[in-house]
């Protein structure tokens, strides 16, 4: 069983105590600057990496503004393969027609391929509730499950873990869940590897059902898409008898050519490889051959919600490969279980609210703020998500939704003030008579870093300033007073 | 050409000393630079913090100083990604045609420092003088708004006696963020101290950047590690004809 998001603080409680763990400030410092630089070599060596970009996110934008005939085109595809198209509103539906294809087999377990869209709706917590174990079998999702954790990254979930945290998960819960690890594991990761693999060996053999999400959806041939780096994706797409996929429904291409961008794309993006290692490729059902019977369930969860937003709905070309999370100064600092999904990071930071709308929960409404709008998300993203743009659409959303309440926030009033003042010559001058001299009162000594005095705290909402920071005191003089004296000539 | 100096809130009130070097360095060059007194700010606080409508009568209040000017000059990249990007999203939800028309004339002819001296005055070498180990920060908005690139270091290397010093990890953001830097102050803080530790690292004497917002959040790290390096703006540095002070 893993843990849960549900009633996690808002971003900022949140990132406070992680950033007080410092072992997971040291393991997410030498994770993400490795993977950054992997991908910025894959990256750098191809010449037209921007033409790549530009038409990722162009064949996703038109595929999404015709979103239902290519989604029905799909539905068609799959069906004249054999496959059984079903459709899923939200979560909840997801899941009970996974628990009741599960059921109508009689199993009580499924091995699962790492996949966002079973994360998001909750899928393995569901199945429990029937009965049903659902055994997660790439590496990283193995280690969160089995320490009862959280994912901390989207393709890397166990990020936050080292070697040494790893050998003692697999050490105290492999036996629980199956096979048990060698009494004598050491950390070493080809240990690590093969302990992960005997374990799972004996899951990927006895299955009948597997649950897989896709990549992609390529909607004239009803082919599913799986790329994946471990093998277990592909174990879990062949060799059982009943093969459940839950694909959001922006995961759809029209055609199989468009898959030509982002299988560069990809790769290069999330692990800095130019190809990942297995690619697995299933259009329905092939006689004698594969799962004999498969289902596709189409999910929407929120993103009609999110293709409704003028701004937002690139949000939804999307293809998960978290060069934004490696990318972002504050995911590195925080981690990812900070932002209280399974989408942490700045994709996490527009997708959650997206999906969810805002104004609904403190939680929710506090991710676009989980950002100093750096832009280095936007730099890296394959598809050209320009998040810092969705990030101040979505905080004008969260104000708007709390404008016209009985007692406005304290931030509210303070920008109000602000925003007369700072219109206003006549009264920000004001204001610097009054501050001035009080300002000066509370500056104290000579700072080398200004040569000038130093306020080192003051009261009120900027008192969060002065935790670790200083600020020098007015100066005696304004540059408008200066001005207005001297004419510009000092 | 009638050049205006927007010298942003911060400037105004809390680094006067910013915007009188840019005044001091364009009458050297010859641009006789007005100061329209009208001027409030830009408005980047509210929008960045989602108050669209209360910045409207300060995005008004910009292009109603600004206007008939062929050009705004800001020390601030940031101020200059505002101006651009964002003043545009204002006036859109104002849904007054007059300041939709107003934005759209004002925003393109406001500059960056740099952008101003290189792009419209055509100069390098602004003849300053600083005989000190400088390191500088390039601030996200302008490396990645403004793609400003090896402009503000060009300008740094035809400093005579100015010797610039690597920052290690300096494309990474400083951490202040506008609002950030107090809704969530502990990640903010996390970022600055790392940056702070990387100006500290570079052994430089100086550190200089071209937005004064980015510098007072690193400079505010650095003054309470009771720390000897110096945060200076871009133009403080090129207005200077000697040692600093």
């Amino acid at each position: 069983m893993t843990g849960t998001f549900v009633g996690m603080p808002a971003f900022p409680e949140a990132a406070r105590a992680a950033l007080g763990n410092a072992q997971l400030r040291a393991n997410l410092a030498a994770a993400t600057s490795t993977i950054r630089a992997k991908r910025a070599a894959a990256v750098g060596e191809l010449a037209g990496w921007e033409d790549l970009r530009l038409a990722g996110a162009a064949v996703k934008d038109s595929t999404l503004a015709k979103l239902d005939e290519h989604l029905l085109t799909l539905e068609a595809a799959l069906t004249a393969r054999g496959a059984v198209v079903h459709w899923a509103s939200d979560a909840a539906q997801a899941c009970e027609l996974v628990a009741s294809i599960a059921q109508e087999h009689g199993v009580d377990e499924v091995v699962k391929v790492k996949s966002m869209a079973t994360a998001e709706i909750g899928l393995n917590e569901a199945l429990a509730s029937h009965g049903i174990a659902a055994w997660e079998t790439d590496l990283a999702e193995l280690i969160v499950q089995l320490g009862h954790d959280l994912p901390s990254h989207i393709l890397v979930p166990a990020i936050h873990r080292n070697r040494s945290e790893v050998r003692d998960i697999f050490t105290s819960a492999m036996a629980a869940a199956g096979r048990a690890a060698p009494a004598d594991l050491t950390d070493e990761p080809a240990r690590l590897a093969e302990a992960a693999r005997l374990h799972l060996r004996e899951k990927f053999l006895r299955a009948k059902v597997a649950v897989s999400g896709a990549n992609f959806a390529v909607a004239d041939t009803g082919t599913l898409v799986v790329v994946e780096s471990e093998g277990n994706g592909r174990m879990c797409l062949t060799l059982p008898e009943v093969l459940i996929s839950v694909v959001g429904i922006e995961k759809v291409v029209p055609t199989w050519g468009d898959l030509d961008i982002y299988l560069q794309t990809l790769p290069r993006s999330s692990t800095g490889e130019r190809m990942n290692p297995y690619t697995s490729t299933w259009s329905g059902v092939t006689p004698g051959d594969g799962p004999q019977e498969v289902h596709v369930i189409l999910l929407d969860n929120g993103r009609t919600r999110a293709l409704a937003d003028r701004v937002g709905r690139q949000a939804l070309r999307c293809i998960r490969c978290s060069a934004c999370l490696n990318v972002c100064p504050v995911y590195e600092r925080t981690g990812g279980h900070a932002y209280g999904s399974v989408y942490p990071g700045p994709i996490g930071a527009i997708l959650n609210p997206l999906l969810k709308g805002v104004g609904v929960d403190q939680q929710t409404d506090s991710l676009p703020y989980a950002s100093t709008l750096c832009g280095a998300c936007f730099e890296v993203c394959p598809v050209r998500i320009d998040i810092p743009d969705v990030l101040v659409h979505l905080r004008a959303q969260v104000v708007d939704a709390h404008r016209g309440t009985a007692i406005p926030s304290a931030e509210a009033i303070a920008m109000k003030g602000a925003a007369r003042v700072l219109s206003s010559s006549r009264l920000l001058a004001a204001a610097e008579r009054v501050g001035g001299p009080v300002g000066r009162i509370l500056g104290v000594g000579s700072s080398p870093t200004t040569g000038r005095p130093t306020m080192r705290r003051i009261p009120g909402p900027g008192a969060a300033w002065f935790t670790a920071r200083d600020l020098p005191a007015p100066p005696r003089e304004s540059f408008r007073n200066w001005w207005r004296r001297s004419g510009g000539r000092s | 050409m009638r050049v205006a100096l927007q010298v942003t809130c911060i400037g105004e009130a809390l680094f006067p000393e910013t915007g009188q070097a840019v005044v001091t360095l364009l009458r050297r060059l010859g641009v006789d630079v007005d100061f329209p007194q009208g001027q409030g700010c830009c408005g980047q606080p509210m929008v960045n913090t989602g108050y669209l409508d209360e910045a409207i009568p300060v995005v008004r209040n910009f292009v109603d100083t600004f206007a008939g000017y062929d050009a705004v000059v800001t020390p601030s990249g940031s101020c200059t990604g505002s101006a651009r990007h964002q003043h545009s999203l204002v006036a859109e939800r104002s849904g007054d045609p007059a300041l939709i028309r107003a934005v759209s004339e004002v925003s393109p002819r406001v500059y960056d420092l740099a952008e101003f001296l290189i792009d419209v005055l055509g100069v390098d070498d602004v003849g300053a003088t600083f005989p000190h180990t400088v390191t500088y920060h390039p601030t996200c908005h302008s490396s990645r708004l403004l793609d400003i690139g090896e402009r503000p270091l060009r300008l740094l290397q035809a400093v005579r006696g100015l010797q610039l010093v690597d920052l290690p990890g300096a494309e990474q953001c400083c951490g202040f963020g506008g609002t950030f830097s107090v809704k969530n102050a502990a990640t903010s803080i996390a970022m600055g101290t790392d940056k702070a530790a990387a100006v500290i690292g570079s052994g430089a004497e100086v550190l200089v950047a071209g937005d004064r917002s980015c510098l007072m959040h690193i400079g505010g790290v650095l003054s309470r590690a009771k720390s000897s390096v110096r945060v200076m703006h871009l133009a403080e540095i090129l207005a200077s004809t000697g040692p600093m002070s």
